[in-house]
């Protein structure tokens, strides 16, 4: 493990889950999914069509590595299961040409749809997937199939990394900054910008007008939730609504976003940040099926 | 009678003093740093000092560049867009469009026969067409400036770069470096991705000769054959006076026409 200095407010909590209370050895089909974004990477293995274990980890300087790493994260916490004992895999997100030992790769857009009915529920019909460097609103239908999509992803702006810079900025954990950007009065004006390499001298400008870290966290996510909503104008916003990636488990964001809409996010019954893990992995399922017949 | 032109920029401070005439008797560039005033107050005592002159003798001060509201002892202002105007009429007066790229912002400029404003475009919200995104890239290629801008020169092909952001172009940098992709060619490639976006802000207006490229990525003897060659034809620089420098004269130029 990468020992955390304690400077790193960016840091997110890497995990690595095992459903506990069941034995992988009774299902039929063992599938696995492999999102390998450009901030996290995520395996997933799927038990006859439910999530049995995962890894959640940051994506390093190679690819592969990643991958390799987060597969070997996930095993070693099962205990038992062997590389071999993975029927199917599925490679997925930006870096998925670099998951060596994928069966096949699917684009992250068809599997955040199919994740999402699987973490929010086929009622689901827009999917905002926040990344680590792109940001995406997807429609989909009952299945979790893709009918329409938009993607922002020539600009760093509003998206995980950029969160990651202002978390340092500020020297707040990357944790708390949700929290903390709604314990202000008043809603401050956004800041002007949102690019990531000049947030860092408009908030440090913010700073020295003395303005404090929770108005400057306000100022910056009314900034990127009014972003990500012109994004999902575009593509049309339908009920139900839900959340995707790293940036869904800012509430500060969340909140903005839901207020700008006026509309509820759904509630996710596991991690939304392996949306699309889940879903390749659920593709590799019916793929391995598909392929015995 | 002096006068001084100070020009606070996000990264840079410069500050020219000039007399009556249009002669600059002194200038001096500094880190802005992070307290604006400071630094305002530093680079005109430095400038005044080189000139040989006491606070007393400036009878007028014009401010510009983004932190203009930083320099509190200036007696008037000026607009970005003027003072890059004014000062490149009055280094190169046959510019007809200027282009000036700075640290955080990139502008072009249409000028008329005689130095006025005819329109301009600015992009200020992308650091992908800004000296920042250079500053990130050696960052990354491990290099100094000077050879930055000399390695784009050596390349034998140019490769595209599909990034368009700064954030994006550090990933594609590394990956480029670990397939073995000499510096020269990233760094061209750079350059040229560059000077794609800074055209493409000039193409807003009507490109007319001569072009005159300012601010502080007209020292980068790279970009400068970059804009060449994506605009097929002529790029000047200022021959007298560092190309950040040129909004300072021109602050200074409009302190001299205010008090005549």
């Amino acid at each position: 493990m990468v020992s955390v200095q304690e400077s790193e407010y960016w840091r997110w909590p890497e995990t690595v889950w095992v459903d506990e209370s069941r034995n992988w050895q009774d299902a039929e089909v063992i599938s696995c999914g492999i999102d390998l974004g450009s901030v996290s990477t995520q395996a997933v293995i799927v038990a006859d069509g439910e999530l049995y274990a995962y890894a959640s980890m940051r994506t390093g300087t190679s690819s592969s590595a990643s991958s390799e790493k987060a597969l070997n994260a996930v095993l070693e916490k099962i205990g038992d299961m062997k590389r071999e004992d993975i029927h199917y895999i599925v490679g997925t997100g930006y870096g998925r040409v670099s998951v060596p030992f994928a069966n096949k790769t699917i684009t992250e857009i068809a599997c955040h749809g199919r994740g999402a009915v699987y973490v929010y529920g086929n009622t689901v019909r827009t999917v905002l997937d926040m990344g680590g460097q792109d940001l995406k609103a997807i429609k989909i239908d009952s299945r979790g199939k893709v009918i329409n999509f938009l993607m922002n992803d020539k600009c760093a702006a509003g998206t995980g990394r950029g969160i990651e810079v202002v978390c340092d900025l500020l020297s707040v954990p990357i944790t708390e900054v949700g929290d903390m950007s709604l314990k202000v009065e008043e809603e401050p004006e956004p800041v002007s910008t949102t690019c990531v390499v000049f947030a860092k001298s408009e908030i440090l400008g913010l700073i020295r007008k003395g303005w404090n870290r929770e108005m400057i966290l306000a100022a910056f996510f009314n900034a990127v939730s009014s972003r990500v909503v012109e994004l999902l104008e575009r593509v049309g916003v339908e009920a139900d609504f839900a959340i995707t990636g790293g940036i869904s488990k800012n509430v500060g964001v969340v909140r903005r976003i839901e207020n700008k809409l006026n509309m509820k996010a759904l509630e996710p019954k596991v991690d939304p940040q392996l949306a699309g893990a889940i879903g390749a992995a659920l593709f590799a399922r019916a793929l391995y099926i598909k392929s015995r017949k | 009678m002096v006068v001084a032109g100070i020009d606070v920029g996000s990264k840079m401070a410069k500050v020219v003093i000039m007399d009556a005439d249009r002669n600059i008797l002194s200038y001096v560039m500094a880190r802005t740093g992070t307290d604006h005033r400071e630094t305002s107050e530093t680079v005109l005592g430095e400038a005044l000092e080189k000139a040989g002159l006491k606070r007393d003798d400036l009878e007028k001060i014009v401010a510009t560049g983004f932190g203009k509201i930083s320099v509190p002892f200036a007696d008037d202002e000026v607009t970005q867009v003027i003072a890059a105007g004014r000062g490149a009429y009055f280094v190169r007066p046959s510019a007809r469009t200027v282009i000036e790229v700075g640290a955080e912002e990139s502008r072009a400029i249409s000028l008329d026969e005689n130095g006025n404003v005819r329109d301009f475009a600015l992009a200020d919200k992308c650091a992908a067409g800004a000296g920042s995104f250079v500053d990130a890239m050696i960052r990354y290629l491990e290099v100094t400036p000077e050879e930055f801008g000399q390695l784009a020169l050596q390349a034998t092909r140019a490769i595209p770069m599909n990034a368009q952001c700064v954030v994006f172009a550090e990933s594609e940098v590394v990956s480029l470096l670990h397939s073995n992709v000499p510096k020269a060619e990233i760094s061209r490639a750079i350059h040229d991705a560059i000077a794609d976006r800074v055209i493409a802000i000039a193409r807003r207006l009507d490109i007319r000769d001569d072009v005159l490229l300012i601010g502080g990525l007209a020292n980068d003897i790279g970009f400068i054959e970059s804009m060449k060659r994506e605009l097929g034809k002529e790029v000047y620089v200022p021959e007298d006076y560092p190309p950040e420098l040129i909004p300072a004269i021109g602050a200074a130029l409009s302190a001299v026409q205010g008090v005549r």
